[in-house]
């Protein structure tokens, strides 16, 4: 059987509550990264209060309509990002959310990476029917990317978010299992 | 628009806490009762105690779970209870389990009727692709029922039972998607 | 009368013991990032998990031990430096009936393929038997897991029931069996 948390740069695991605060308490301070990741204006949590964040949810334990990885690099076994997915059971359907903390790590091909494995994942392991995610209209870097993997356009929500003083669309895109199988089949002729 | 709750003779309604509190130690005092739809006996249990224990576990199990009581159409009569477990996401297969408190509404087609209403919620409005099912070999007027609505024999535990000095099996039974959908076409 | 110096937690190269919460939790946390060996060992969804989700889940699985009182857990350990190397149980026991389900898992990939599983499984039929005083064990498996299927043939178990295309993965379906064992059936290979 394939090894489901191995890409060709980079490795999904989870890191411990401690670790994953350290990171994003850096990353939070990155006001670039939070625009491109997050509709969410940028704010500044503690460490401390992070840390107890992650821990509530280790509280609950797994639950089957959320999952959560943290990503290492293959080569420098370095702590760089995480992506989440939240899934309709009844829909079979996700929703998957990412983010490259460490800036050096951008545009060297680990965000595509990092969504390949997902899909993998999310059609593999989870048996989904279709995979969603939304990004903004000034993430071209992110629309590629995804473009590469297979997304394709569904729409765009006009001027829905306000940032220095303009207004920008968001972009929804998607992929549906059986896209996702022809380009598996693709790959191996 | 269908109303999918509904069959020929039950529909199915909302799991009230506080009714069913009521009914259910009432139908467990029914040693026959508990003997076809449990291994072991539990302790009998009053309203009170009831009552909390529904709140505390169907409150949990929210995300797999789905709980209802089944009520005559004729009558609005609670008759009974049953609960469906999502047991594997990725496979879409659930569980599904099923009692008629009222022992004036056994052997009339009713537990038959529970069922095909179930499948159509089950393959239509949570989309599942299996429900499974167990159910003691000593129990043929269930099997019955279950044969009738579709399920299939997928095999039992030998012996797993022991009750009046013997060993009883459990039997499994199945039943796929696509055999649903070949017996009742969209 | 029976040899009251055997000890049933002690095997050739293995031991039972129980959970060591301040090392055992990062080592489990690894095998869950073994998408391998979680998905012969679970039908929920691999996925990795931190030595702090790890030791929520002892503590919820102690206090379920104590309060249900129809579970015994066993950690797997290296004989010569008490090195956790799986897990063993015996779960959901029905007193009145007299069974239970089996669940094994030896974690890491370089411990597998020497044998550990088999003596694991040995211990723990005659912990189940011997001991607990069952009167069949069962053991749930997915068709694709070959090892697994193997084992508890070997040890005589009868596969009784399919529950057909029961598991999604790799974009297929899985059937789904449930073994079984009775205690005069195991009694026969121990003597044999």
């Amino acid at each position: 059987m394939k090894d489901l948390f191995r890409g060709e740069l980079i490795r999904f695991s989870l890191e411990e509550p401690e670790v994953r605060a350290q990171a994003e308490v850096r990353w939070q301070r990155d006001t670039e990264f939070n625009r491109l990741a997050d509709s969410d204006p940028s704010q500044l949590t503690s460490e401390k209060k992070i840390k107890e964040w992650f821990e509530k949810q280790s509280e609950t334990g797994p639950k089957a309509d959320r999952y959560s990885f943290s990503v290492r690099t293959l080569k420098e076994d370095r702590y760089i990002g995480f992506l989440g997915l939240w899934v309709n059971l009844i829909h079979s359907e996700a929703w998957v959310g990412l983010g490259i903390g460490e800036r050096e790590f951008w545009s060297k091909g680990y965000g595509s990476d990092m969504m390949r494995l997902c899909q993998q994942y999310v059609f593999a392991e989870l048996g989904l029917q279709r995979l969603s995610l939304g990004l903004h209209e000034y993430n071209p870097r992110a629309l590629r990317s995804y473009e590469k993997c297979g997304f394709h356009l569904e729409g765009r929500t006009r001027q829905d978010l306000m940032r220095e003083g303009k207004r920008y669309d968001s972009l929804w895109m998607g992929i549906l299992r059986d896209e996702w199988l022809q380009m598996q089949n693709g790959e191996h002729q | 628009m269908k109303d999918i709750f509904t069959g020929k003779l039950v529909r199915l309604s909302a799991f009230d806490p506080e009714e069913l509190s009521k009914a259910l130690p009432r139908w467990y005092r029914n040693s026959e009762y508990f003997r076809l739809l449990d291994a072991s006996a539990r302790p009998m249990q009053s309203s009170k105690a009831a009552s909390k224990w529904m709140e505390e576990e169907v409150g949990e199990m929210l995300l797999q779970s789905y709980y209802f009581s089944i009520r005559t159409l004729a009558e609005d009569k609670l008759i009974g209870e049953l609960e469906l477990d999502v047991v594997n996401w990725p496979g879409r297969d659930a569980f599904v389990g099923l009692g008629i408190g009222e022992t004036d509404y056994w052997s009339k087609g009713y537990g038959t009727d529970v069922m095909n209403v179930l499948l159509v919620f089950a393959f239509t409005e949570i989309n599942l692709r299996r429900v499974s099912l167990g159910v003691f070999e000593y129990n043929p007027r269930a099997i019955r029922s279950y044969e009738k609505a579709g399920f299939r024999h997928e095999g039992r535990l030998r012996c797993l039972l022991n009750r009046e000095g013997r060993r009883w099996d459990n039997l499994f039974m199945g039943i796929l998607r696509e055999e649903w959908l070949a017996l009742n076409p969209q | 009368m029976f040899d009251i110096q055997t000890q049933l937690y002690e095997g050739q190269d293995i031991r039972f013991g129980p959970i060591d919460h301040e090392k055992d939790a990062e080592i489990e946390a690894k095998w869950t990032h073994d998408s391998d060996f979680m998905r012969m060992m679970d039908t929920a969804p691999a996925r990795p998990m931190s030595a702090a989700l790890i030791k929520k889940q002892y503590e919820k699985l102690e206090k379920q031990i104590e309060e249900s009182k129809n579970l015994y857990h066993f950690t797997v350990r290296a004989k010569t430096d008490d090195r956790l190397m799986g897990t063993a149980a015996v779960q959901r026991i029905e007193w009145t009936n007299g069974n239970a389900f089996l669940r094994l898992g030896i974690g890491a990939a370089e411990d597998r393929g020497k044998g550990y599983g088999t003596q694991a499984l040995q211990m723990l039929l005659r912990f189940a038997f011997a001991e607990l005083n069952l009167f069949r064990v069962s053991a749930m498996v997915p068709e694709y897991n070959e090892t697994a299927i193997a084992l508890l043939k070997k040890f005589g178990f009868t596969q009784e029931v399919c529950r057909r295309k029961a598991l999604e993965r790799d974009g297929r379906r899985w059937d789904f069996y449930v073994f079984g064992l009775l205690k005069d059936e195991w009694q026969d290979r121990a003597r044999a």
